[in-house]
């Protein structure tokens, strides 16, 4: 039997983009609209913080260099960030918060689920945990979306708006790179071109259902995976990284 | 407290398979499907079941808390009612 060794940047991409969301979520702590909201939100954040522990674990494994998933998330600058420039997008308004947690989790489900075939065992047992949690986040969002857009003419214009805002950065999901290519072409990793039109489906989907237009696909924005990040990173960091920046290797 | 954009539910968990579903508390939503989301958010967080039921908590007819002694007081003073005075075998076990 072939052991497969994942490459280290594969794996800490998918974790950056769980923590980055997580923490993003975790922003609407104590500001969310309805009490059954708060605790929502906080919920799947803490979904998304616990599968970045166990991929920065498997991440910090791969490379072999001695990094635990703590380093990993406290000890790096934007540059060194490989999550999607979709995730680390400002919460917004309510609405920009469903869109953007709609347009991942659409994304992340399948791609969860198909990743459970992963000849890396490891990798393999996160995806399991990983596809369930992700499929009630898409379940979620989906059900908030179509309220908010088929709601009142305020609630319409708002999601409206959120899906135009993100739209530009769907198309990272998608994007491959050499890397990408070659665990594809090994049976490695779950092939993003295939799960396009799944994801093409949910979307139509949801957006018929909640009345909204899906934007034209245009020019999309890329980099996240590159560590070319929007400016909002390094505010995310800024907070998430405080106090083992001020007091390295802190223990609470 | 009245909220018409957001009424209230009534929550019940079956614990685990053949137990009967119990009321465990309430919660707003806007309706149905959203009162099971939140259910699942606010009152499963921590493994306590395998099923939820949500109700409108305005479907619910509640006895008279004036009705009590009414109601309840006639069964008080039967205590024949309860199968208390009589032996169980032992091969029966627990019951």
């Amino acid at each position: 039997m072939t052991t497969f060794v994942m490459p280290f940047d594969y794996v800490l991409g998918l974790a950056d983009d769980a923590l980055v969301l997580g923490h993003r979520l975790s922003e609407w702590c104590g500001h969310a609209p309805l009490l059954e909201e708060e605790l929502a939100l906080a919920n799947i954040g803490l979904d998304l913080i616990g599968q970045a522990r166990a991929l920065y674990d498997h991440a910090g494994a791969l490379e072999g260099k001695g990094r635990d998933q703590d380093t990993l998330a406290y000890r790096r600058d934007a540059p060194a960030w490989r999550n999607l420039l979709l995730v680390e997008q400002p919460n917004g308004d309510f609405a920009v918060t469903i869109a953007r947690q709609f347009l991942y989790s659409a994304y992340a489900a399948p791609f969860w689920r198909a990743m459970t075939a992963s000849p890396d065992a490891n990798l393999a047992g996160i995806a399991a945990s990983a596809a369930n949690e992700t499929a009630y986040h898409r379940r979620h969002a989906s059900e908030w979306l179509v309220r908010l857009g088929d709601g009142t003419a305020e609630s319409r214009r708002r999601a409206q708006a959120a899906i135009d805002l993100l739209w530009p950065y769907t198309g990272e999901m998608f994007a491959v790179d050499g890397t990408v290519t070659a665990l594809v072409a090994d049976g490695i990793a779950a092939d993003p071109a295939a799960l396009r039109a799944g994801w093409d489906e949910t979307v139509a989907a949801v957006l018929a259902e909640a009345t909204l237009v899906r934007p034209a696909d245009g020019w999309m924005q890329s980099g996240g995976r590159r560590g070319q990040h929007s400016e909002h990173l390094g505010y995310i960091l800024a907070e998430l990284q405080f106090l083992q920046r001020a007091y390295p290797g802190g223990q609470w | 407290m009245t909220e018409p954009m957001t009424p209230l539910w009534e929550v019940f968990i079956r614990a685990k398979a053949g137990l009967a579903h119990r009321h465990v508390g309430s919660l707003h939503a806007a309706d149905a499907e959203m009162a099971l989301q939140a259910a699942r958010d606010v009152y499963t967080r921590r493994g306590e079941g395998v099923s939820l039921w949500v109700v409108p908590s305005v479907a619910i007819t509640a006895s008279d808390p004036g009705d009590e002694a009414a109601l309840f007081e006639p069964a008080a003073s039967k205590p024949y009612r309860h199968p208390t005075f009589y032996p169980v075998p032992k091969e029966v076990g627990d019951m």
